[in-house]
């Protein structure tokens, strides 16, 4: 039975990715898979090697044929999303690829094409695959992108007969983390001591009780404030969230993150290293986990 | 003007910036705070909210009576948001983009407009500062018309200051688009670097000036320093890393609170600002 792991946050910069390639490190018989699509740099830790790059065909935008527009004013009218200017060019920035122009053109002086909006690559690493992928910049279908590649990579996992998924998560709470939650086994929320870290891991905590998905907490960095780490820890456990343990603030991530290694690699003796470690165990007893795949839901978050 | 805070990687110092350059500049200043999945400048800005507004859009809404299952809804919308089953239509509010295709083309006049609630503008100021921010309904996936909706918030103040979302793709584009300057903090590490170039792609998209921060400046390496030095990305201000200044950001406290004197690099920073968003700057 496959189990998969997804790590989100909701806010940026706590330590996910730092966090999520040390876990690698620890996972047997694992595939990794880099659901932060829009600005993905688990890859950045994990120096894959691609073994396959497929493109990303999102969705389609409005392209005027000048010479087959007579200026009637019509796609104008029924763009909702002012994105054709007086002079009849759509700016493919604003156009949301809904088509109505398209379909509704009198002259049907307007043609559809679909846009590749990123790639996605299968790749090996020194930990096992690997499923990544790159959103265009600017683009939107990050959700569709999100989802492909977790499909991908349950798809690889049973090809290859993993059991298990780590999935790095986007931060926030819109489109692309919907996309990333729905599924998981289990929910881990990296969280940062402070006013924003707390607030925003509750709004991360209130989506993922739509999905019915167990959660754990770890407060990374605890020791800059511990009173608020308490604050998190009470909010986790008051939610039916399981605590997972404290990481400190340590350099060594960043020099870690420097030599393109994790942290377990560059200084498996830190106090960071250990805790991650103890984190792991944590993760790997918790009930949820068991490779039975029987689904836990007494452990939702609430 | 109008300045958007931006960075590619989250947890930079965006909202760190947006906020100290607001408090001192003071009076004439609206903070707009367009993280709406996760807003936090309020969290350091303590406002007093005057005023709430719900945002919505627009959902399908069929009309039994009138519907003859004709299926050209179903056939017009590209995002699946409505589909036929035997007679009746199916509407699936989430996935609508609200483009108003199946208004249209209905024949029977059997739509009606419906509305999803996409989150709330919160207005209101914090002493001399205006302040108003975004806050998406959570298991809503459509930030970008939230976005805008906080972006048209302004009165009559000369200054903008926008606190975008990370990342670069549509959220962050609502909120930078029609800015005058966008102000990239990153840290000098390989994420921030690597999420840096990408936020630059897509300040280059939309041709607009562009300076960096650079946030806890003595914890890394000098890449990011190189890097801005070949796209001649102007470097405005170092931030080193203190512990001070992480603590007392755990709490909610802003920097300029509790060292008073980097008012003055704040409001140093916002008049070199000014001058490259009149004479350009940043790579074009």
């Amino acid at each position: 039975m496959i189990r998969e792991l997804v790590v989100v946050s909701g806010k940026g910069g706590t330590g996910k990715t730092s966090i999520t390639a040390a876990f690698g490190s620890l996972a047997e018989n694992v595939v990794l898979c880099d659901a932060d699509v829009d600005a993905a740099d688990l890859h950045l830790l994990m120096a894959p090697r691609v073994q396959r790059k497929t493109d990303f065909m999102g969705g389609s935008l409005a392209e005027i044929r000048a010479a087959d527009c007579v200026e009637c004013d019509r796609c104008r009218e029924l763009c909702r999303f002012d994105a054709i200017s007086e002079d009849y060019v759509v700016d493919p920035i604003s156009c949301e690829g809904c088509g109505v122009c398209v379909d509704l053109c009198p002259e049907q002086a307007i043609d559809f094409p679909i846009q590749k909006c990123g790639e996605w690559f299968i790749s090996d690493t020194r930990f096992g695959p690997m499923v990544h992928a790159r959103l265009g910049i600017a683009e939107e279908n990050s959700g569709k992108l999100v989802s492909l590649v977790r499909q991908e990579t349950k798809k690889l996992a049973e090809e290859r007969g993993c059991e298990f998924i780590l999935t790095d998560g986007p931060p926030g709470i819109g489109c692309p983390v919907i996309a990333s939650i729905g599924g998981a086994t289990a929910l881990a929320i990296i969280v940062e001591p402070t006013v924003s870290g707390l607030h925003d891991m509750k709004r991360v905590a209130e989506l993922a009780v739509h999905f019915k998905v167990p959660g754990l907490v770890c407060v990374n960095k605890y020791d800059l404030n511990l009173e608020m780490t308490e604050k998190i820890e009470a909010f986790g456990l008051a939610r039916n969230m399981t605590l997972l343990g404290r990481i400190p603030f340590d350099p060594v991530f960043t020099r870690a993150m420097i030599e393109g290694k994790n942290v377990l690699e560059h200084a498996p003796d830190s106090l960071a290293a250990q805790s991650i470690r103890e984190v792991w165990q944590k993760i790997m007893s918790f009930p949820s986990m068991n490779t039975m795949g029987i689904k836990d839901f007494s452990a939702t978050i609430q | 003007m109008i300045i958007s805070i931006a960075s590619g990687k989250g947890g930079t110092g965006k909202t760190t910036v947006a906020t100290n350059l607001a408090l001192s500049l003071g009076k004439g200043t609206r903070l707009l705070d367009c993280d709406v999945e996760e807003p936090n400048a309020h969290l350091f800005l303590y406002p007093e909210i005057t005023e709430t507004e719900e945002v919505s859009t627009f959902i399908p809404v069929v009309d039994e009576g009138l519907c003859t299952a004709c299926k050209k809804c179903a056939e017009i919308c590209r995002f699946r948001a409505l589909t036929v089953v035997g007679q009746k239509v199916l509407v699936f509010p989430e996935l609508c983009h609200s483009c108003g295709g199946c208004v249209e083309v209905c024949p029977e006049g059997a739509i009606l407009e419906g509305e999803r609630v996409l989150g709330v503008v919160e207005s209101g100021h914090c002493g001399d500062l205006e302040f108003s921010q975004g806050r998406l309904r959570v298991g809503e996936a459509m930030s970008p018309p939230l976005i805008k909706k906080v972006r048209t918030n302004r009165n009559s103040e000369k200054t903008i200051i926008i606190d975008a979302p990370p990342g670069t793709s549509c959220p962050v584009i609502a909120a930078m688009k029609g800015s005058d300057f966008v102000l990239m903090v990153t840290e000098p590490t390989p994420f921030g670097l690597h999420d840096l170039k990408l936020a630059v792609e897509a300040v280059k998209i939309l041709g607009i000036p562009s300076g960096l921060i650079i946030n806890r400046s003595d914890m890394g390496d000098d890449k990011v320093v190189k890097y801005a030095e070949e796209e001649g990305l102007p470097i405005l201000m170092e931030i080193p890393f203190a512990r001070k200044i992480a603590e007392a950001y755990s709490c909610g406290r802003p920097i300029v609170e509790i060292m008073p004197e980097w008012v003055e690099q704040f409001r140093t920073l916002y008049r070199s600002i000014e001058t490259l968003a009149n004479g350009g700057g940043g790579p074009q």
